[in-house]
This record gives C-alpha cells, sequence and structure tokens, in this order.
C-alpha cells in the first residue's frame, strides 16, 4: 500500500494538530469523579504510617518496636532489617532513602513504619517505637560540605573522577567543553568573575505522595499510586523487595502534579513490604510536612563564573565551576548543569566543571529541566551585567552569540536546526521590548536551554467493532498527554479527535515504558502512537484489499477510509474505518496497530523570557508586572496545553526566584515543611504570562514536535534577577531574592 | 471529644464552667480545626458559640458598633455604614485568610487565637476597642490591648469567653488604617503589621492618635511615642518620618524564617508612615 499521501515536515496540513478540543480529563478532575493517589481502597486495608528521623545527621544504635506491635489493632510493623540487600548502588540508595540503615541522614529520614486498622492506632504505634539515636554533626550547606573537614555522611564513596584530599562529601567532577579558556578571556576586553547562589526548591505539586499495596501468600502483588512513571516503580520495588517484575502489577493513579518529583519512589516499597509482612492491603499518604521534609526538592547551588567580552558583546571565553548539593546521597543534577550552562551560545572556548556533593538534606529529586535553571541564574545574569556594561542591547550580544544550525555546543554534539534565534527574533519584534518603564521598574531578559529525552516507548491502539479508537499508553498524563495523543491518533487515521480514548494502561498491558520524564512523551509516546496508527491503517487496508479482491498495494488510507489508489485499481466506494472494523472479525479479526521504540531525535529546545518587574525601595518587595514566554515547541499539537506549559514553567521559575526556599535552623532542621511559609507564589501575585510559540520543526518527529514541559523553566530565574537588579539599581547574585535580601542589597549599595 | 453547641450566653457560661477536662470555644474554627486536624490540640470538648444569636449580630450602640463574638468577616466588610467609621479595622479583618475564610473568621476568634501576627489586632487597639467576656461572675468589659498575653496565651479565665467587641463612636474628621507587609500577595502571615487611628481637627490638626504595631514582639505593640508625636503636629513629611522612626524604635521583633529583626524593624517605620498618611486622608486631610 502506499502511505505517502501526506509527507513529514512542515509541508502537512493538519486536521486536528494545532486545534484546541476540550481536555478529556477535565469533567473528572472538576467534579472530583477523577481517583488520585490518595482516593483507591481496597477490602481489609489497613493505614500505613511513617517515623522520620528529628536529626539532621544521627547514628541509629537500635529500635524496639515489640511496645508498637503488641498494640491492638497493629497488624505489622517495619524497619531496615526487613529488607534485605540491595545489589545495584543506585537502587540501594533508593531503598537507603525510603528507610533508613544504619544512620538517619537527614531531618525526616524514614526509619520505621506502621500499619494498623485506624490512623490513630497507627499514630499511637508511632509513639511506642523506641529508637536511640546518637546525633553526630551535620552541614546542609553545599560550600561548608565541601570543606576538608566537614562531616561525613558516607566514606569513600567518591568516584574515580574526585581529586585525592577532597571532602569525603564530594562524589563526583564533570568536565565539560572545548577550546582555550585562558587565550580567551586575553581577548577579551573585560572579564567578569562572580559567584552566584540559589537555594533548594521543591516541584510543589498539590497531591502528596499517595499509594495502595498488596500483596497475596502467592507473592502477587499489585500497587496503587501517583507516580510519573509505574514501569519504573515496578521495576524499582522489584528489585527491592526481591520479586520478580512480573509479579507486581502497578496502576497509575490520576496525578496532581509531579514536575520531575514522582519519577522515583518513596512509600511504594514500604507500603508492599507492610503489605507483604500484614497480608493485609496498606494505604499510605503523606502529610504535606513529610512531602517537604523527606521528597526531592531540587539541588541548591554555588557556581563562580568567569567570562569574557569584547567591547562589541562577542563572547571569548566562558567558564563556570558549579556546586550542587543533591541531599544525602550521590546524584545531584550538576552535571546536566554544566551541561547546559553555556548551551545557547556559540563558543570558541568553553569550559564547565561540575562538583556533585551530599549533605543532611531530603535526597534531590528531578525537577523540571534539571540542574539548568541554576547553570542559566549564573551564565545569564553574568552576559546581562557585561552587555548592560558596556551599553549593549542585551537581546543584541545573545544575538551576536547565539547557537545555531552547525554551532558545537558547549557540552559535545553540533546542533541541526534550532530555534534559538528565532526567539531572540521574535523577542526583539514584540511590543513588550519597547514598552515604557516607570520609575523602579526594570526590565529582564533571558535564554534557556533543554537537552528533550526520548527511551523506551511502548504504545497499543485497538480499533473497537464499531469504529472507535482505544489507545493505550504507558506514561501517566502529566500535562495533557492523553489530549495529545489521541489528537495525533486521530491526524493520522483521518476520524475526528473525539473518536479516539486514551488511556494509561497498567504495567501488566505494555511492555516497557521509560518514566514521564525530560519532557518525552509528546515526542516519543506521540511517535510511537503515529507509527502504531500508521500500523492499524496498514491492516485497514489489507482488509478493504481482500473484500475488493485486489493487491494489498493498490489501496490507499486517505480521510478516514480506505481507497482504491488509481483507476487501475478497480472501482470501489471508499471503505470507512467504521465499516472496516464492523466486518472485521470476518476479514481475520480484531484490528490493532502497536509501536515499540527507543526513541532517538528528540530534539533540543531553546526559550527566551522578558519580564518587567518594580521593586519597593522602601521594603524591598518585588512585583511582577509584566511576562512573555517565547519559545520553540518544533509543532504544537494542542497549543493551550503547550500555552499551560510556558506558563507554568515560568511561574516555578518566578517563585524560584523571589520567595521560595528551603530554610534550615542550627539544628539541621526544615524550619519551613508547609505551604505557609514555603511560598510558592499565588495568583495574585502574578501577571498573565504571555506566550509567543514558535514552530522550528524537529525533524526527528513525524510532525516535527518538540518537548515543551522543561525549557519554560530554564531561563526565568535569571530573566527575573536581571529585570529585578535593574529596577533595584542593584546586582541581585543570589536567590531568592526576598524582600528582605533585595532590601539589604539596597541598603548596601546606598551606604 | 464532644461537642456542645448552647444558644444563649447563661447556657454557654454553664457549659463551661462545668466542663472537667479541656473544652475549646469554638466560633469561625478557622483556626481551630486546622490545630484539631493537624493534631495540635485534642480537647476533651468543643464549646460552639455560632448558635447563640445575638453573637451572630452588628449592632449600633451609643454611637459605636458591637460586634457580635462569632459575626465573619465577609459580614463586616459588607456592612457600609461600619466599613464608613472604621474602614481600617474592617480593611484588617478583610485580610484575614481568603474569600472561603472570610466566610467563617471572626474577630474575637482571632483576638483568643493569641497570634502575635494576628491582622485584627493592631487595628482595634489603635481603634481602642473593648471586649465583653462572659464568665461564671457575669459580663466584663476589658481593652483588646489586655486580652492576648503572649504568643497563644491570652488573660481570658478558663471558665470564660468573649461574647462582642465594641468599637468607640467616632468624632468627625477621624480615620484609621491598617497595612501589613508579606512577601506574597495573598495566603501569607504579616511579617509586621502597623494600625493607625487618628482624629484631626477643622484646621487639619491632628487631635488624638493612636499606632499599634502587630508581629513585631510576644504581643501587639501599642507605640505611644508615635501617638504623641502625631497629636497636636499637621502631619507633614517630618511628622512621618518621626513617627516612622518611633515605630522601628518600639519594634521589638525575633529573626526568623519571616524575616530578620533589623528587616522588621525598618519595615514598622514604613507601614507606619504609609497608614498615617491613609489614615489621615480618611479623616479628611490634604494628602
Amino acid at each position: 500500500m502506499a502511505l505517502d499521501s501526506k509527507s513529514d515536515g512542515e509541508k502537512l496540513n493538519f486536521k486536528v494538530i494545532g486545534t484546541r478540543p476540550l481536555r478529556p480529563d477535565g469533567i473528572d478532575k472538576v467534579t472530583g469523579r477523577a481517583r488520585f493517589g490518595a482516593d483507591m481502597s481496597a477490602p481489609g486495608m489497613l493505614v500505613g504510617l511513617v517515623l522520620r528521623s528529628p536529626h539532621a545527621h544521627a547514628r541509629i544504635k537500635s529500635i524496639d518496636t515489640s511496645a508498637a506491635e503488641a498494640l491492638t489493632g497493629v497488624h505489622a510493623v517495619v524497619t531496615r532489617a526487613d529488607f534485605g540487600a540491595v545489589e545495584n548502588e543506585a537502587t540501594a540508595d533508593v531503598l537507603d532513602n525510603c528507610m533508613a540503615g544504619d544512620k538517619a541522614l537527614y531531618d525526616g529520614h524514614a526509619v520505621a513504619a506502621v500499619a494498623a486498622t485506624s490512623g490513630k492506632i497507627a499514630k499511637q504505634a508511632l509513639k511506642l517505637i523506641e529508637i536511640d539515636y546518637e546525633p553526630l554533626p551535620h552541614v546542609t550547606d553545599v560550600d561548608a560540605a565541601m570543606q576538608p573537614d566537614a562531616p561525613s555522611l558516607h566514606d569513600g564513596r567518591a568516584n574515580e573522577t574526585v581529586p585525592e584530599g577532597m571532602s569525603p562529601n564530594v562524589m563526583a567532577r564533570h568536565e565539560f567543553g572545548h577550546g582555550d579558556i585562558e587565550a580567551g578571556l586575553a581577548q577579551a576586553d573585560r572579564v567578569l568573575e562572580r559567584t552566584y547562589r540559589t537555594e533548594a526548591t521543591h516541584q510543589g505539586y498539590i497531591e502528596p505522595h499517595a499509594c495502595l499495596a498488596s500483596m497475596g501468600p502467592d507473592g502477587q502483588a499489585d500497587l496503587w499510586c501517583c507516580t510519573q512513571g509505574h514501569y519504573m516503580v515496578r521495576n524499582t520495588c522489584a528489585e527491592i523487595l526481591g520479586i520478580e517484575q512480573g509479579q507486581l502489577r502497578v496502576t497509575a493513579s490520576e496525578i496532581g502534579g509531579g514536575f520531575g518529583g514522582k519519577t522515583t519512589v518513596f512509600l511504594e516499597p514500604v507500603a508492599l513490604k507492610l503489605a507483604q509482612k500484614s497480608g493485609r492491603p496498606v494505604k499510605m499518604v503523606m502529610s504535606r510536612a513529610e512531602v517537604l521534609r523527606a521528597t526531592g526538592p531540587t539541588a541548591s547551588s554555588s557556581i563562580d563564573v568567569r567570562i569574557g567580552m569584547t567591547k562589541d558583546g562577542r563572547i571569548t571565553a566562558g567558564f563556570a565551576e558549579l556546586r550542587y548539593q543533591g541531599g544525602a546521597y550521590p546524584g545531584s543534577p550538576v552535571d546536566m548543569g554544566s551541561m547546559s550552562a553555556f548551551a545557547p551560545y556559540d563558543l570558541e572556548n568553553v569550559k564547565t566543571v561540575g562538583w556533585d556533593v551530599v549533605t543532611n538534606r531530603p535526597k534531590q529529586a528531578a525537577y523540571r529541566a534539571p540542574g539548568a535553571p541554576m547553570a542559566a541564574f549564573a551564565v545569564e545574569s553574568a552576559i546581562d551585567e557585561l552587555a548592560k556594561g558596556f551599553g549593549l542591547d542585551p537581546l543584541e550580544v545573545r544575538l551576536k552569540n547565539a547557537a545555531r544550525e552547525g554551532t558545537r555546543a558547549s557540552y559535545g554534539p553540533t546542533y541541526p536546526a534550532i530555534g534559538l534565534e528565532a526567539t531572540l527574533r521574535k523577542a526583539k519584534d514584540h511590543p513588550h521590548w519597547s514598552a515604557p518603564l516607570g520609575p523602579n521598574q526594570g526590565r529582564g531578559v533571558a535564554c534557556g536551554f533543554w537537552f528533550n529525552f526520548g527511551g523506551d516507548t511502548c504504545v497499543s491502539l485497538n480499533i473497537t467493532p464499531d469504529g472507535t479508537v482505544t489507545l493505550s499508553e504507558g506514561n501517566p498524563d502529566i500535562g495533557g498527554s492523553r489530549a495529545s495523543m489521541s489528537m495525533m491518533a486521530a491526524e493520522e487515521l483521518g476520524i475526528p479527535y473525539d473518536k479516539v480514548r486514551t488511556v494509561i494502561a497498567d504495567t501488566g498491558s505494555l511492555g516497557q515504558n521509560e518514566v514521564t520524564d525530560g519532557s518525552r512523551v509528546t515526542f516519543a509516546v506521540g511517535l510511537a502512537t503515529i507509527e502504531a496508527a500508521r500500523a492499524a491503517k496498514r491492516e485497514m487496508c489489507k482488509r478493504a484489499a481482500m473484500v475488493w479482491g485486489i493487491d494489498e498495494e493498490a489501496v490507499v488510507w486517505e480521510d478516514g477510509a480506505a481507497k482504491p489508489a488509481g483507476p487501475n485499481a478497480g472501482d470501489h466506494e471508499p471503505m470507512s474505518l467504521a465499516e472496516i472494523a464492523a466486518i472485521a472479525s470476518n476479514t481475520g479479526g480484531p484490528i490493532a496497530g502497536h509501536f515499540e521504540v527507543n526513541a532517538e531525535g528528540a530534539g533540543v529546545s531553546f526559550a527566551t523570557h522578558m519580564v518587567d518587574t518594580e521593586v519597593d525601595p522602601d521594603t524591598g518587595a518585588v512585583k511582577i508586572l509584566r511576562y512573555t514566554v517565547f519559545q520553540d515547541a518544533g509543532k504544537a499539537v494542542h497549543p493551550s496545553y503547550v500555552e499551560g506549559q510556558f506558563q507554568g514553567g515560568a511561574v516555578q521559575g518566578i517563585g524560584w526566584a523571589l520567595n521560595e526556599e528551603y530554610i534550615y535552623g542550627e539544628d539541621g532542621i526544615l524550619q519551613n515543611p508547609g505551604f505557609l511559609d514555603y511560598r510558592i507564589p499565588v495568583a495574585s501575585d502574578l501577571p498573565m504570562i504571555d506566550t509567543v510559540i514558535l514552530e522550528i520543526p524537529n525533524p526527528g518527529h513525524p510532525y516535527g514536535v518538540r518537548g515543551v514541559g522543561e525549557t519554560s523553566i530554564v531561563p526565568p530565574l535569571a530573566a527575573v534577577a536581571n529585570a529585578v537588579s535593574e529596577a533595584a539599581g542593584v546586582r541581585m547574585t543570589a536567590l531568592p531574592m526576598s524582600p528582605p535580601r533585595v532590601l539589604a542589597a539596597i541598603q548596601s549599595e546606598n551606604g | 471529644m464532644q461537642y456542645l453547641s448552647p444558644n444563649t450566653v447563661e447556657d454557654a457560661v454553664q457549659l463551661l464552667a462545668s466542663r472537667t477536662g479541656e473544652c475549646r470555644v469554638l466560633a469561625g474554627g478557622t483556626d481551630l480545626l486546622v490545630r484539631l486536624r493537624s493534631g495540635m490540640t485534642e480537647p476533651d470538648s468543643v464549646l460552639d458559640i455560632k448558635r447563640i444569636d445575638e453573637l451572630r449580630r452588628i449592632t449600633r450602640e451609643d454611637g459605636g458598633w458591637r460586634i457580635g463574638a462569632a459575626v465573619p468577616g465577609a459580614e463586616m466588610s459588607e456592612n457600609a455604614d461600619l466599613v464608613s467609621d472604621w474602614p481600617g479595622v474592617v480593611e484588617a479583618v478583610g485580610l484575614i485568610g481568603s474569600t472561603q475564610i472570610q466566610g467563617r473568621a471572626t474577630m474575637a476568634g482571632n483576638l483568643c487565637n493569641a497570634s502575635p501576627a494576628a491582622d485584627s489586632v493592631p487595628a482595634l487597639v489603635a481603634a481602642d476597642a473593648v471586649a465583653r467576656v462572659a464568665g461564671p461572675d457575669g459580663v466584663r468589659d476589658v481593652a483588646v490591648f489586655d486580652v492576648p498575653d503572649g504568643p497563644g496565651k491570652t488573660s481570658l479565665g478558663r471558665d470564660e469567653f468573649i461574647t462582642s467587641i465594641f468599637l468607640p463612636a467616632r468624632p468627625a474628621r477621624s480615620g484609621d488604617a491598617y497595612l501589613r507587609f508579606i512577601p506574597r500577595t495573598e495566603m501569607d502571615i504579616a511579617v509586621v503589621g502597623c494600625a493607625v487611628s487618628l482624629t484631626l481637627d477643622a484646621a487639619g490638626t491632628c487631635t488624638a492618635a493612636r499606632v499599634a504595631l502587630g508581629a513585631v514582639g510576644p504581643k501587639v505593640i501599642a507605640v505611644k511615642e508615635a501617638a504623641d508625636i502625631l497629636t497636636g503636629s499637621i502631619i507633614d513629611a517630618a511628622t512621618l518620618d518621626r513617627v516612622a522612626q518611633a515605630c522601628s524604635a518600639a519594634a521589638n521583633p525575633i529573626d526568623d524564617k519571616r524575616g530578620t529583626a533589623d528587616y522588621r524593624k525598618h519595615v514598622a517605620g514604613v507601614l507606619a508612615r504609609r497608614a498615617t498618611a491613609i489614615a489621615k486622608t480618611r479623616a479628611g486631610g490634604a494628602a
């Protein structure tokens, strides 16, 4: 058969792609019908609760659970002693984070768990567990943790990249770049050296972690949970519990936000262990305080930058040394920060060095473009300061140095077609750029980059007997993927959007799927969906050819129907998808299409952000007046969702820039484990975030799609800092720019 | 836990007096329910005063206003005459929580919760408001300033509760204002709060003033020095500077996660200057 009626790329004449149909999860979410992690229940279910360390760092000398076990209504108590050894080092860290071993490594670290017939009894049982702690010295700051005499969390875990003589808290060193930094700096008219700092911020999803676990005496287990990747949950839990992956079926609930923070496990292995031990289903739901104390915020950072620029705005060399603490275990995203720091620029001489450091804080988890926003904050602030110092237009300076197709990226590869220059030109032409500013107001711009991922993907598309389509994907929908998958299937099949329903299948229904991360889903699952639809079309053309008694190759698929390819194929009325489906049983059986791939060619993404702020010089309070996002989406499948991703990233970045921070006391205890004092922006803090979608097609996707979920959080830290620095008349180099910090900077500038 | 809902003040007093164990008075419940749910408090009984009709009324009395202890903030904001007399008190009450919370939260509850950062309390102190307290020995009136004792503590007896708060009559050319500083625009607790109430004569000279600060000490602070500076002045720029200095000096804050002591002292002055200017304008003074 011939399927070339549509060619790939920008020439496509889309019917469904680019429209804005109603979201399929909307009514469920506004009526309360949607089932989130905490909405699941099972007969005989117990309530599971976790006991957490009140110390920032302590040796656990002994745990006595006998009194708790003796309490009526308590069916199981679990400590680390109930888990076996795990070989894989990364998974062993995940287990240690879910249930502490010899040491409690941070305030809130899980040390024991109980399952009881009621929450009240479970709470009582927690109070009856006796733990003998030996408090140890602690460290929560990244620079302090790198001092050679700092309290050590793990001895001897540094990898071979770390030079001798460093603090045992330094786990790894990363280096990227090319050229000769010193030679480049020597060509500059000015070399700027600055240190920048950012605080840890939490993903701030509204839905706390929750799960329901059940395991029969035969070892067959079921788990329902809110997660960004139930295949990851299955594989990790199976490894930790020492059971076969095939025996554990995981179903993802509706998810109330993830932003990267739900790409690992916290409660799930514990709930399964409690279920195994008690023989009853066990439900666990975190409180907000538990979420903030014990699940992943992102890393805090301390970054030195040296950039040389000529007086006409050419960057001659860029160097950055990045230090990220990722909590109590190795694996901070400093590698990705080091790779992305200078990624938007075409530089002859560029080098980044990253240090991965552990501290007595919760194990960091991915947060939207992990590692990149802090690096961009440092580099984009420095470029801005240099540009303004020379009296140059900061957008022109970025255009002058912008990476383009063929540029050798600072982290190694050579770029194919990319959209950075287009976002900068669009920003320069936008009315926002030339709008007047009032007193105490300032405007900032910044660029951002994200890699975007592909990865293992498996989808199944089924044609029902009445001619509707069900699509099963294995990725929890955190950004509108059910809508966009249905749209891509409908586009490819030539049928209306509302004839397709997409569901998130459990781990028993599809092959391995990588978690919903790296902005991969619309790209990779979309690609697989299109290929699955094409497979179904091929099958339907074959069925029509059989009915007509002609060659398969003589049938084409157009406008939702099989048609003879030309006059030579004979005179047959087109057969619609519904007509073919109705007789499928007589032409060979059910019709389905499926596709499995480790998707490559995700296509990098760039954005430019522009923001106006006003600073109250008496209080240091910052108001966001206007905000515009310019980002390349490759092809916007459902523009409303794309705009939502742009806006959401900007807002989370504004929070990170202005008021969000983990505040630790001298005792290493988190001071603000709640949404009152962990200040996410509220609606009244923000203007409408304007968006401009650019579409530079990604050659790696049939429709040109690029991931859009992460790039939008990369520029705002720097964009806001550049705007606030202008409005306040003093360069801000530390986040958050909370009112006391801004006021102190203004006062010290004014002597 | 037992839930009690008497229909009269007398019944409520009797129930309170006869209880053994801890009994918490419930008005709007916007503080108490949060504490109950989080397990911060586990009382033996809860006494709901919302079924007592007289506590749900806003009434004129001696030219002033009596606000029942169970009147939610939203009802105060919707009473145009009350807003016209005491705009600062009503705007302070209106800052407590979200729109939904305003449908429940009461001024008396805000006072009895005894948070140093309570928004309505500085405004009530600036207004020279008086709380009416019912107890086994009958009813007594006590200045609002004397109700909070420190964080989470009041001067009320074990069997006492507030039935209403009285806002006195306003002389002509009076105005009040309350401002608070929070890092966000909503859903936050005052880092500093400042209320000013003043009266001008026909020539624009201030004849009486009261200034109060919140969130910069263990309880609300009445800044007599600032009031003295205002009284007799024409409230020009120099006066505002002196008021700001007096308030910064009177503030006695701590360093905590919501702000440093130095920052709070500075902002106390900034808010005092701004609130005084608003109160002056509301009193009909030239801007």
